[in-house]
């Protein structure tokens, strides 16, 4: 698949953000005031920008109000409803914190259960596509949501909840890799299945539809990352879980949990990267590109 | 609406002969000619006299070979555009409803004023059936010629989808798939149709008829054998002299 940038800082920072709001809707940190103003501006600022980025890619950013509409089917549709009802109900949450000093804990509960939400629908966008075996796997949503609570926990300096909760992300990452790379051979889709002549011989394509690219090969049929994706893997594992739980363990203070944060923001970028370009969707096999 | 009707009166589509295709390309252009200046928006091309061209297309042509474990392998021309599926992926994943299959007839299509071009549908899309227009932003696709077969201002013959009244081969046929007495039916019961990727669930409305078996050249008889049989494996007389001859001139042998 095209590791879009917009899509890769949509679910990155977006990510991160509902998981600082999960945090906070929970009571941790227990702010208020000042303190709590950076909190939760760091938290909307993150998620906001993370929504916005996504529609960069739309070819009618203009229409996207549409895009409420379908959430009986749309997985997409209720993301977008989860998103909007979190930030809504955690707005009153947070001015409650920030101004008056109180904590209305029954709308905390609430935004950071749509936090959560948000996560799994956004995750689900991604899990749903039979299309992509890579994808279409239980330990996607396991890795969207594993991924936010522990960057959550990170933003929200809890320091020994972030480091239980990153080793916890580290292991489903490596479990997603893992099955993740048998998931096409295994998904039982070949040359075969996608002509129908799989019965007769084997199958080979021969000649293209067309000499130049198209929107399928762009968008599909992305291999420019392959190459690399061993090392990516290494440095995207150790950016995002190993560095930070070193740090939070040798030196678990403001400047260190700020290199932890950076170090982790750039990992899990860099594993959203690999996400979408290691990702085989099973129409290249009609280019003989699998 | 995006969620799927529950059933549709009827189930038109294509039945796409593989054993006739030749290949042409004809349907292809006939689609992009008909589709790009009536239904939606045109489908536009980038950059299509320079170096690099690339353009939306409803229904593209690939070439397979197929190498039997025994015998010649074959070229199969194969003829692919929306297959119009029963359980269409593409229409449940979108989010403002552009995406939806008609009740009456079971055509997929996109209301493209409603359509943000997110590119999930495509995404959706095992086949590569749909394509997003670079020009216009919305997702194109096959719409079995939506406005050409119920066209009264067009003679009854050009009531089909452009790509079936152009094949030259007649390797494309058009026809209701869910009453079992229609031709196209009767054809893939006879032919044993198929589904592409049936594991993927989508149910496919458009099928395709295989390659029917090669000729096999060992069970013949040639009569001509006999006559054409060499009557001499090694050169003899003036040419054996001649082979000798030359192959002891310095060079070395041949």
């Amino acid at each position: 698949m095209h590791p879009a940038p917009s899509v890769i800082v949509f679910t990155t920072l977006s990510g991160l953000g509902f998981g600082l709001l999960l945090f906070l809707g929970l009571g941790y940190p227990d702010v208020t005031g000042w303190v709590a103003f950076v909190f939760f501006a760091i938290a909307y600022a993150l998620a906001v920008g993370g929504l916005m980025a996504s529609t960069f890619h739309l070819g009618h950013p203009e229409r996207a109000m549409k895009a409420f509409t379908q959430w009986r089917s749309s997985w997409l549709s209720r993301e977008g409803w989860c998103a909007v009802i979190a930030l809504l109900v955690m707005a009153p949450y947070g001015a409650g914190l920030v101004f008056l000093d109180t904590s209305y804990t029954a709308l905390g509960l609430i935004g950071a259960l749509f936090s959560l939400l948000t996560v799994f629908t956004t995750s689900m966008i991604y899990t749903q596509l039979k299309t992509i075996p890579r994808w279409n796997m239980k330990l996607t949503p396991a890795m969207f949501l594993s991924f936010s609570i522990a960057g959550g926990a990170l933003l929200a300096g809890q320091v020994d909840a972030a480091m239980i909760l990153l080793a916890i992300a580290a292991l489903v990452q490596l479990a997603y890799w893992k099955q993740g790379d048998s998931a096409f051979a295994n998904s039982g889709t070949d040359m075969g299945t996608a002509t129908g002549l799989g019965s007769r011989g084997k199958v080979r394509a021969f000649e293209p539809p067309h000499t130049g690219t198209n929107y399928l090969l762009r968008e599909f049929v992305h291999v420019v990352g392959r190459k690399h994706a061993a090392k990516l893997r290494v440095i995207s594992f150790t950016l995002a879980f190993v560095l930070p739980i070193l740090i939070l363990l040798l030196s678990p203070h403001h400047f260190g949990a700020l290199i932890a944060v950076l170090s982790h923001l750039a990992g899990i970028a860099t594993s959203r990267w690999l996400f979408f370009a290691q990702a085989e969707h099973v129409v290249g096999l009609y280019y003989g590109k699998r | 609406m995006t969620q799927l009707p529950q059933s549709t009166d009827r189930k038109m589509g294509l039945v796409i002969d593989l054993d006739t295709c030749v290949g042409c390309h004809a349907c292809v252009i006939s689609c992009k000619g008909w589709n790009t200046e009536n239904y939606g928006a045109p489908l536009s091309d980038q950059d299509a006299y320079g170096s690099d061209p690339s353009g939306t297309f409803l229904n593209r042509v690939h070439s397979f070979e197929v190498q039997p474990e025994q015998g010649h392998a074959q070229l199969v021309h194969f003829p692919k555009s929306c297959l119009h599926c029963e359980d269409a992926p593409c229409v449940t994943v979108c989010p403002t409803g552009a995406s939806y299959k008609r009740v009456e007839d079971g055509i997929v299509l996109v209301n493209e004023s409603d359509c943000i071009g997110c590119g999930l549908c495509a995404w959706s899309c095992p086949y590569g059936a749909r394509e997003l227009d670079v020009t216009e932003g919305v997702m194109k696709k096959c719409t079995l010629c939506v406005d050409r077969i119920y066209n009264e201002n067009l003679e009854e013959v050009d009531r089909v989808p452009s790509c079936v009244r152009t094949c030259p081969a007649g390797a494309r046929h058009f026809g209701d798939l869910g009453d079992p007495n229609s031709e196209v039916s009767k054809l893939v019961d006879e032919r044993g149709g198929m589904d592409l990727m049936p594991e993927m669930g989508t149910k496919p409305v458009n099928k395709y008829l295989p390659p029917r078996p090669k000729d096999t050249i060992e069970e013949q008889i040639d009569i001509l054998a006999p006559l054409l049989a060499p009557v001499a494996e090694e050169p003899q007389g003036f040419m054996g002299w001649l082979d000798k001859a030359l192959d002891k001139l310095p060079g070395g042998n041949a």
